[in-house]
């Protein structure tokens, strides 16, 4: 299996309550790999050590490697916004900038310097094609990003993060703000776009997670339980632990 | 990149550069006050009131200003809080989230934001119309007038903090709202309306443009409710305004122990309603 | 666990009987009436300051236009001649000077402490603003005399003269030290508090999820502050600065002690100037020996308070809108 990220004895502290524990697992490129178990079992910390954003919070405290493409991402003189630029996040309700929609997209390629002028109106109408929202908004690209619906703003989110040219896209329960049909969309746009990204999806919905999972992490009180392809976990869980979960007893 | 990561670190130090500015600042003036004003200071500054010739660099002190101050922004705060327990229970108790509730509380957020000579002036004007003259008495109105929306709006603040399960469990044995005011609110509000009336009680004994008009100045000690008052703040003033460089150091006193009472009150408050919360909470 | 105790509490009420020997029902009617009508008393309040001030400066008019109180540049009581202009100048000046002072000073501070600062650094700082806000107005007056106007007039005045002193906004008229530069000073440092825990207020206010928005595109914390925080937060930080601003317009004793008071249309930072709240309070004693005076001095009140209503009206419900209070 081609690993595109990698746990090493993984540990995560909230202060002196440990959230992660040796955690080891291998995260397999351009596959749909989804992250479940119950509410609180360290599933959303494990998503935020990828991309960084565990140390936004106070008294956070981690030991252990992550790579990324074998590089350790808490290395030394690793810059933080290179790696998160590396991982596009989709939280689980759509945060838009408060600029116009064309704004929102072009907002990590000017940061970055990436593109100018008529390219960046091109990289725009992509990845706004890319997240299936262009032929809703080519007509307003300059009003507010918090004019849309929030089915829309969850994918202008996606575009903004698609934007940077990730290698990884991370989701933390992306669709859990969202009506069904939204969700529909989003969960769509994940499927295509897995064959250019890792995609890694925190959820809590087991059906969905069937709907999308190539690969599955099954946690329990911040451990890895189980891990391994879809199938095989899904028809048959290795530890009693997963086959309780899957049976509905969480 | 490295330009990106310059501006980060650049515009870090400066605000942590700011930031040390503003916290230095309150040491810098403490250190002043502190520096110019414990020299002159003495036994009979704080238990004399000032003899003849007291203003020429004679014998005296200031307490008829301690006094005065005291009675000033101890009946200031008593009126408002008269006024302000009822104000803040009936916006945050009897009709939370009403129009009229917010609109008592805009109006307060406005008063409070008046300019302290403005309520010196229109308490001026009150009590020509009602044929008095500077006392002790237009200093409390004027002050109150002064301390009302500072007061109140800290009540109401954590009058708001209440949790609302509470006055409906106090409403479900068929208390009235009265009731749940002044028995279950008060009790579990206690903390803060210490606080917010100490907080008022410091606002008010440091006022001076406010009772400029109003209290008047005397060198004797406060005689009654409609005989004028000497009071800290204008004591610095006016001993500042003497030609006499003793007396201008008895003002730098005056400010020390009038800083000493604020910041003992600020202190105290704070240490009180920590203590007083450790409680309410059990 | 507060519920059971608050049953317990509640229990001993229908034993006691009410002091009036009114029924319940009636006592509670009663009270409500009265505190509502204390409770329109702060609504009472402000139209009541509006029209006192309002009548007294009647008197005035008889004499002089509206237009040549406000436009008049010469103040003399005894001719009659109650030109406000030079005070209104003093105000406008000494404001902007504070402002443009503290305004960056605490804008950045309010970041640092909302967006950087650890939390024991954060605990601590809310102590020590209300230490700052707490200190009275004549504390900092003297601290402005003793330890700004001498370095004003010793360094810093004949530094900005010897090297700016060809532009007029910062040639030395004055020697004094007294002056404009002097009470924005003072003022900065008074209001400082305000701004910061105001500002800090709005910054709070911002969902932690459109900061990880920004960051999770690879920006770096501050141009997620500059582009994305501040944006959101524009409205909110203009409304505190407006608040501070009407502090340091109404200020009175510490301006009064370190500005100079001179009424003049001053041309640059160093002048002396003579804003409102100092032409009031320095000229209440001689207000009823002349006449008009003290109708002049209750329209220079008149003045201020409408300023500052439009101010805070304006800022309190933009900012009633954002954090839901204005309070700090």
């Amino acid at each position: 299996m081609d690993a595109h990220v990698q746990t090493i004895d993984l540990n995560a502290y909230y202060g002196a309550i440990p959230a992660l524990k040796n955690v080891n697992l291998e995260i397999p490129k351009n596959q749909i790999t989804v992250i479940m178990g119950p509410s609180g079992c360290g599933k959303t910390t494990l998503l935020k050590t990828i991309n960084r954003f565990l140390e936004l919070t106070d008294g956070t405290r981690i030991s252990g490697k992550v790579l990324i493409d074998g590089e350790d991402i808490y290395g030394q003189g690793v810059d933080v916004t290179e790696i998160r630029k590396k991982a596009g996040l989709l939280a689980q309700r759509p945060y838009p900038l408060p600029m116009s929609i064309y704004e929102n997209v072009a907002y990590g390629l000017r940061i970055h310097n990436m593109k100018h002028g008529r390219e960046l109106d091109q990289a725009v109408e992509h990845h706004l094609r890319e997240a299936g929202l262009w032929e809703e908004v080519k007509d307003r690209l300059r009003s507010p990003a918090t004019g849309l619906s929030i089915g829309q703003q969850q994918r202008l989110c996606l575009a903004r993060g698609l934007a940077v040219e990730p290698e990884l896209l991370l989701g933390d329960e992306p669709t859990s703000a969202l009506d069904p049909i939204s969700a529909q969309h989003i969960e769509q746009r994940l499927l295509d776009l897995k064959n250019e990204y890792t995609i890694v999806l925190v959820t809590h919905i087991l059906r969905q997670a069937k709907r999308l999972a190539d690969y599955v992490v099954f946690m329990y009180l911040g451990e890895v339980v189980e891990s391994g392809p879809a199938r095989q976990v899904f028809e048959s869980p290795q530890q009693e632990r997963t086959r309780a979960y899957l049976e509905g007893q969480f | 990149m490295k330009r990106r990561r310059f501006e980060e670190n650049f515009f870090k130090g400066i605000m942590i550069f700011c930031f040390l500015l503003v916290a230095s600042s309150l040491g810098f003036i403490l250190f002043i006050v502190v520096m110019k004003g414990l020299p002159a200071l003495n036994w009979a500054m704080l238990t004399q009131t000032p003899k003849g010739g007291y203003y020429l660099g004679k014998e005296g002190g200031i307490l008829n200003a301690i006094i005065g101050s005291i009675y000033l922004a101890g009946g200031g705060t008593l009126l408002a809080l008269i006024l302000g327990l009822p104000i803040a229970f009936y916006v945050g108790v009897y009709s939370r989230k009403s129009k009229i509730a917010d609109w008592v509380r805009l109006s307060l957020d406005i008063l409070w934001g008046v300019p302290s000579i403005v309520y010196g002036a229109f308490g001026f004007i009150l009590m020509l119309s009602m044929g008095m003259r500077a006392s002790l008495l237009g200093g409390i109105i004027t002050l109150a007038l002064l301390e009302l929306p500072i007061m109140t709006r800290a009540m109401d603040e954590v009058i708001r903090m209440v949790p609302r399960d509470l006055e409906q469990a106090s409403y479900a044995l068929g208390a009235t709202r009265f009731e749940t005011a002044f028995r279950v609110v008060i009790r579990q509000t206690l903390p803060g309306i210490i606080t917010a009336i100490l907080l008022a009680f410091g606002r008010g004994i440091g006022d001076a443009a406010s009772v400029l008009f109003t209290a008047g100045y005397t060198d004797r000690l406060p005689g009654g409710l409609l005989q004028p008052v000497a009071s800290l703040p204008l004591a610095v003033f006016f001993q500042l305004g003497t030609p006499f460089p003793e007396v201008q150091q008895r003002a730098y006193s005056a400010a020390l122990v009038l800083t000493f009472i604020v910041l003992i009150i600020s202190l105290g408050s704070r240490w009180l309603s920590n203590r007083l919360s450790r409680f309410a909470h059990e | 666990m507060n519920n059971l105790k608050t049953a317990k509490q509640l229990n001993s009420f229908p034993k006691k009987r009410s002091l009036l020997r009114l029924s319940r029902g009636s006592k509670e009617r009663f009270t409500d009436k009265l505190f509502l009508s204390i409770s329109l008393l702060p609504v009472v309040l402000i139209a009541l300051l509006v029209l006192a001030l309002w009548l007294r400066t009647q008197p005035i008019f008889e004499s002089q236009s509206l237009w040549s109180l406000l436009l008049g540049q010469t103040w003399h009581p005894i001719k009659k001649q109650f030109g406000f202009l030079p005070f209104i100048a003093g105000t406008v000046w000494v404001t902007l000077v504070a402002m443009v002072l503290s305004v960056p000073v605490c804008l950045f501070s309010a970041i640092y402490l909302s967006e950087y600062a650890r939390p024991s650094t954060r605990t601590i700082m809310k102590p020590l603003l209300d230490l700052l806000a707490a200190i009275p107005s004549v504390v900092y007056g003297v601290w402005g005399m003793l330890a700004i106007v001498p370095w004003i007039q010793k360094s810093f005045a004949p530094f900005m003269n010897k090297w700016l002193g060809y532009i007029p906004f910062f040639k030395v008229n004055n020697p004094t030290g007294f002056g404009i530069m002097a009470g924005g000073v003072v003022l900065a440092v008074m209001v400082a508090p305000f701004i910061i825990a105001i500002t800090y207020e709005v910054l709070q206010a911002v969902p932690n999820g459109l900061r990880q928005a920004s960051l999770a595109v690879g920006a770096t914390q501050w141009e997620t502050i500059k582009f994305v925080v501040m944006r959101q937060c524009l409205p909110g930080v203009i409304a505190g600065i407006v608040l501070g601003a009407s502090r340091a317009l109404g200020e009175t004793m510490a301006v009064l002690m370190v500005v100079g008071n001179v009424p003049q249309l001053p041309t640059s930072i160093f002048d002396a100037a003579y804003p409102l709240p100092a032409l009031i309070a320095n000229n209440y004693g001689e207000m009823l020996t002349i006449p008009l005076y003290d109708a002049a001095l209750m329209g220079a009140s008149l003045i201020l308070l409408l300023v500052v209503l439009v101010f805070n009206i304006l800022s309190t419900l933009i900012l009633s809108r954002i954090v839901g209070r204005t309070w700090t």
